[in-house]
């Protein structure tokens, strides 16, 4: 992560905050405000993060994983699915299904994972369209499933409504007290895992034996078959770590964000993550950084909801959930331009190892 | 060693054989990963309690059981055909449009704004021989621009047209959705769906047969497909879009504008995909409503690979997707099997076509063809 990327990163959360700050300021203490901006934009960036992290250990390897949108979107309905089936039909309390949800949801990723792998190492399936394959897949089969078993005469549910679990409750960390720096970290438990798995992810990547190969498979794996390493294994094991993390990403979206599932609800987010990876130079800070802009972009959106009587009438379009809801899209662009810094794939990202 | 005396090799049927066995393979092969989803499909179905005959029979009556059903077939099968044909220029200049649904939107958009607003706007009432092709005009030219801009982001910046076609999806969507809401909102009463008035009769293109959906769009669709052959088989641009997609860098060295022949490839692709949403527009809904075209990008992927990337092929895969769609909700209404089914089955075609190795190996069928490469990292 150069200066000048971590500076452009840091100017646009600063501005996106300032923005919420100047137009709310009047009525709420601008620390308020500012807190809440930060809880918001670590929170919504949660999926985000992960599934930068999902693409980071695929494309490390030299699997390019664009399949990332659909591991989420169908880790999210198994997720949900399996946390609903626990909690109506067999009656548990809702904090172990919440926990089998997670589970179900990390597993499907894996599945999905394993898919993108079976297509991409074995096929040799042109990556991209490996990784549409699972999007297109995601849609179907959730969408499916979906009316199939909720909504349709003789569902599993027979008649009688589901009862979602809710969301998983927010932890408050012990030592950090009382202060802001509490309520901003004072988050659900997916976001913190988020958190702990960019350190996990960083130090994995760049101080153990399992990185370093990693990162061989992924540069020139023609030498890393000379010395030994199985190229085929090494990427199967990443892409399914990476579709696990993946399905934890989608995990947010129905056991943590909202208690319900929408067919498309994950709305182009597993993408996004893609494009923060870039930024990020495949590095796990990295990536963490830009997810963080994209959630303070999605924060704003959220925040500025509050003031809308605050905003004058000439700019009230602006406010608009469409126009504002622009500002994650248009930043991913922005960012591919590469005028904010070139950025390095793994060499041999996307490219069949041939033995 | 020398040869066995007696054993002549026989030349000719194996010769031609030979010969033909990548046509035959083109062919057999999505034939086949088609009937292997359909097999798998038929599983999902018993698997969620139906009984996949009744339901494959009520998709088949409704999509061929009648006239009516074959009309509607058809109009289903248009917009594949132009997205599809979209995709499929893509992938021959060696892009990937995942941007087709934006780019359909947004012709969709231009060509109902066209249609309703501009006779106000001149002052004039336009004869439909001017304003059909001034609509129509509009969303291909809408299309286009939208197709051209992650064009041009790539063959100036890098920027990889995957997630810039992306994201100018929901660009897209996000603006319709604000104009649907907003400034060119349906203000007649008890209307409260997002959705533009309805275009003048004169800027409305005719159905074929009086009764029937089916209309002239699907003709010019067909049309277009005959046309994006010549394009890339006879034509100076098609010769520069598939070299530029096949080996750039020969390209390069052979004297072809490579940043150019991109460019063209997503403004010609963003055309055609354009040409699809204005003629939803001017010939089937006569106006535009937020909604009516989620999924067509993922699908035209589909098809386009099905298809081989070939203009026939794209229109053959279109006719069983329209079909299959089509045919969906008589399904339904038989068996009561939800239509989304379809979305899973369609999806596992895209599969087997995409990793047509499993199904070369389900049915023992040679390689012959070489594979289709994207992938060449992410740019940047």
């Amino acid at each position: 992560m150069d200066w000048r990327r971590l500076g452009f990163i840091s100017l646009i959360i600063i501005i996106l905050i300032g923005v919420v700050v100047l137009v709310g300021g009047k009525d709420v203490s601008p620390t308020v405000i500012v807190v809440s901006m930060l809880a918001t934009t670590i929170a919504v960036a949660t999926p985000l993060t992960l599934g930068a992290l999902s693409g980071i250990y695929c494309e490390r390897a030299g699997v390019v994983n664009i399949g990332i949108e659909g591991m989420m979107l169908s880790s999210a309905f198994f997720g949900w699915f399996g946390a609903i089936y626990l909690n109506t039909i067999l009656g548990v309390s809702p904090m172990p299904s919440l926990i089998f949800g997670v589970v179900a949801a990390i597993l499907t990723g894996g599945l999905m994972g394993l898919l993108l792998a079976v297509l991409s190492v074995t096929y040799k399936v042109d990556q991209i369209i490996g990784g549409t394959v699972i999007n297109i897949l995601a849609i179907g089969i959730s969408g499916f499933l979906n009316r199939q078993l909720f909504f349709e005469k003789g569902s599993i549910f027979g008649g009688q409504v589901p009862h979602a679990p809710g969301v998983l409750p927010r932890l408050k960390l012990p030592f950090l007290g009382d202060s802001p720096i509490a309520s901003i970290f004072e988050q659900q438990p997916i976001a913190i895992a988020a958190i702990l798995l960019v350190l996990l992810t960083h130090f994995i990547l760049f101080y153990t034996r399992w990185g370093l190969r990693t990162r061989a498979v992924g540069e020139h794996p023609r030498a890393a078959d000379t010395v030994g390493i199985n190229v085929a294994r090494m990427r199967y094991t990443n892409v399914i770590i990476g579709g696990m993390i993946a399905g934890l990403g989608g995990a947010y979206f129905t056991l943590e964000s909202v208690p319900s599932f929408e067919p498309l609800m994950t709305n182009g987010r597993g993408f996004i993550a893609l494009a923060a990876m870039i930024f990020g130079n495949w590095s796990p800070f990295g990536a963490w950084a830009s997810a963080l802009v994209f959630g303070a972009a999605q924060a704003l959106q959220i925040n500025l909801q509050f003031f809308r009587d605050q905003i004058p009438a000439q700019w009230a379009f602006l406010q608009q959930a469409y126009i504002v809801g622009l500002v994650p899209y248009l930043l991913t662009m922005l960012i591919l331009t590469g005028i904010i810094g070139k950025t390095t794939p793994p060499v041999a990202d996307g490219v069949p190892y041939e033995k | 060693m020398s040869e066995p005396v007696g054993t002549t090799t026989p030349k000719t049927a194996p010769g031609i054989l030979k010969k033909f066995r990548p046509a035959i393979n083109a062919v057999l092969v999505p034939l086949l990963a088609v009937f292997t989803a359909l097999v798998l499909g038929a599983l999902v179905i018993k698997v969620v309690g139906g009984d996949p005959l009744a339901a494959y029979r009520g998709l088949f009556e409704g999509a061929f059981g009648s006239a009516q059903a074959l009309s509607e077939t058809t109009v289903w099968a248009t917009p594949y055909i132009l997205a599809g044909l979209a995709v499929a220029l893509a992938f021959k200049g060696g892009l990937f449009n995942i941007g087709a649904e934006g780019q359909l939107a947004f012709g969709a958009v231009a060509a109902a704004w066209v249609g309703y607003a501009l006779p106000d706007v001149l002052g004039v009432t336009l004869p439909a021989a001017v304003h059909i092709p001034l609509a129509v005009g509009a969303g291909m030219l809408a299309g286009g621009i939208w197709g051209a801009i992650p064009g041009w982001l790539k063959a100036r910046t890098g920027g990889h047209e995957v997630i810039n076609t992306i994201m100018m999806n929901y660009i897209a969507l996000n603006i319709t959705s604000f104009l649907l809401n907003g400034p060119m909102k349906d203000r007649s009463p008890l209307n409260v769906v997002a959705r533009t008035p309805q275009i003048a009769e004169s800027a409305r293109i005719p159905p074929i047969i009086a009764g029937f959906r089916l209309h002239w769009g699907f003709v010019l669709a067909l049309v277009m497909a005959g046309i994006v052959w010549w394009v890339l088989r006879k034509t100076t641009l098609g010769f520069e879009i598939r070299t530029a997609g096949a080996n750039p860098d020969a390209g390069r060295y052979a004297g072809v504008n490579v940043s150019r022949a991109i460019v063209m490839t997503m403004l010609l692709s963003g055309v055609l995909a354009g040409l699809a949403g204005s003629l939803e527009v001017t010939a089937l809904n006569y106006r535009h409503e937020l909604g009516f075209s989620v999924g067509y990008g993922f699908d035209a992927i589909a098809i386009a690979l099905l298809g081989k990337t070939h203009p026939a092929g794209v229109v053959l895969a279109s006719l069983l997707w329209g079909a299959m769609r089509n045919g969906a909700s008589r399904m339904q209404f038989l068996t009561q099997i939800p239509v989304d089914v379809i979305s899973v089955i369609q999806a596992l075609i895209l599969l087997f076509v995409a990793a047509d190795a499993i199904v070369r190996w389900l049915y023992r069928i040679r390689a012959t063809e070489e594979r289709l490469v994207l992938t060449r990292g992410w740019g940047g």
